[in-house]
């Protein structure tokens, strides 16, 4: 038997993805003594299989505060990406230069015209947007098929390199000052008299403040803590191309083109619990509709595929929570880690370091799941 | 710039840009391409830059070629056969987004 080492630290962030990375800039900048626990490479990551979308479009349609929160952090995303740019080097291909949802059926029409009026008015005007028919659409993009019946359009929206968005942030976060371990899955977590004793397979790490940003395992994880998280995964299907000439001039919600060339089509939805892997059925599926938008793409190659799992909560709508037995211990759930990046870095950040509640974040407790 | 190991090795004709050429029958499309020193053999989609054969093995992408009209095609991962038209794909605005 291996002796269990203990160490101390202010914070214990557990999960090392967008949002743990994010958080742990934002709460080691404070000067407070941080340690991100990760958990193994072959762990399910949204982080490394997302789309890399800044999407504020239809958010919050139905959940107000939501609809501030996320155009809140869109907004803070030029500011944010020049931010890493000084500090790390790193640039995260920030490219907000709006984005197109497309209308193929009168229903999807109806949907998206609903869902922008509703953000809009939640947010007295804040969120722009335009309903384009298809003349208005093909005039913006030439490529889009005269079938498709318009497109939704948000000049905030826009995209970022995901992957670089990652390695910036883990950059940042130990530039301030926070350790980084990975394969450190967390076992169990406990409160002794003032003080969280969070333990991994080798390890017991002390701490005043836990937060949990471990994506699916969040459910797992905050029990110990008495946080009931009820998130489940959404699996979502991306196909990559070869390299081909720039003709989108902003990405949209179904086919996005990288600085490099690369087009990333995605947007499936599926609800198979823990499996991430490809179909050919959705891969189909997904290469089709992307013909039905852009019929020049026939002749593109494809190259590979992956699925990735999405952290769903029953609304879509993040989850914000401090403990209410355990103050000091925190819960971080969403599926738009690239979107609120900023506002985890900043707000998010400040409210735990601070202790103190924050009415703007009260609606996104897990009170709202009580019934 | 390169030279065969084995001078006597079976030649095959194939088609590089329109123009009839002679190759060795037994080694890929990339590794004949080289044989022929004829780069660049691509400029990027994007950029515009110069591009040729990389890793030989299929990863980087780099060695993208017109094959009997398909457009893209990794020259590494291919054999070369008797009569195959090669067309380099030289100009970037005459990709499939343009």
């Amino acid at each position: 038997m291996t002796r269990q080492v203990i160490q101390a630290y202010d914070t214990v962030i557990v999960g090392g993805g967008l949002v743990g990375a994010a958080v742990a800039c934002g709460i080691a900048a404070t000067g407070a003594k941080t340690i991100v626990l990760d958990g193994g490479d072959h762990d399910f990551r949204a982080s490394r299989g997302n789309f890399g979308l800044v999407w504020v479009q239809g958010k919050g349609a139905d959940f107000p505060a939501y609809a501030r929160l996320s155009g809140g952090a869109a907004r803070q995303w030029p500011n944010f990406a020049d931010e890493l740019l000084e500090t790390t080097g790193i640039d995260v291909g920030l490219q907000q230069t709006g984005g197109y949802d497309f209308c193929l059926s009168p229903e999807d029409w109806e949907e998206r015209e609903r869902e922008m009026s509703q953000v809009a008015a939640h947010t007295n005007g804040e969120f722009e947007y335009q309903m384009l028919d298809t003349n208005a659409l093909r005039e913006r993009i030439p490529q889009v098929s005269a079938e498709v019946l318009g497109a939704s359009y948000s000049p905030q929206d826009g995209h970022v390199n995901p992957l670089y968005l990652l390695r910036a942030l883990h950059q940042r976060m130990q530039q301030l000052g926070a350790t980084y371990q990975s394969g450190q899955v967390v076992q169990s977590s406990s409160r002794q008299s003032d003080r969280f004793v969070i333990k991994t397979a080798t390890r017991s790490f002390h701490c005043e403040r836990v937060v949990f940003c471990a994506g699916l395992s969040n459910q797992r994880l905050c029990r110990d803590l008495g946080m009931h998280i009820p998130v489940q995964p959404l699996r979502g299907q991306l196909l990559i191309t070869d390299r081909v000439p720039a003709f989108l001039p902003a990405a949209t919600l179904q086919v996005r083109q990288t600085r490099e060339g690369t087009l990333q089509i995605g947007d499936s939805h599926e609800d198979v619990g823990l499996d991430e892997s490809t179909t050919l059925d959705v891969v189909t599926r997904l290469a089709r509709r992307a013909l039905r938008i852009f019929p020049h793409l026939a002749q593109v190659r494809l190259n590979r595929a992956w699925g990735a799992l999405r952290v769903m909560t029953p609304d879509g709508v993040p989850i914000y929570q401090q403990a209410d037995e355990h103050p000091g211990a925190y819960a971080i759930s969403c599926h738009s880690g690239v979107t609120l990046a900023a506002l985890h870095a900043r707000e998010i950040a400040g409210w735990i370091s601070s202790g103190a509640q924050d009415p703007l974040l009260v609606p996104f407790s897990t009170r709202r799941f009580d019934v | 710039m390169f030279k065969l190991l084995d001078s006597s090795a079976r030649q095959v004709l194939i088609e590089l840009d329109g123009a009839e050429v002679s190759v060795p029958a037994d080694i890929s499309v990339a590794a004949a391409l080289l044989y022929l020193d004829c780069l660049p053999l691509r400029h990027s989609a994007i950029s515009g830059a110069a591009r040729a054969p990389f890793c030989m093995m299929g990863i980087c992408f780099e060695c993208l070629v017109e094959i009997d009209g398909d457009r893209d095609q990794r020259a590494c991962q291919l054999m070369v056969r008797p009569g195959m038209r090669l067309r380099r794909q030289l100009a970037p605005a005459q990709g499939a987004g343009a």
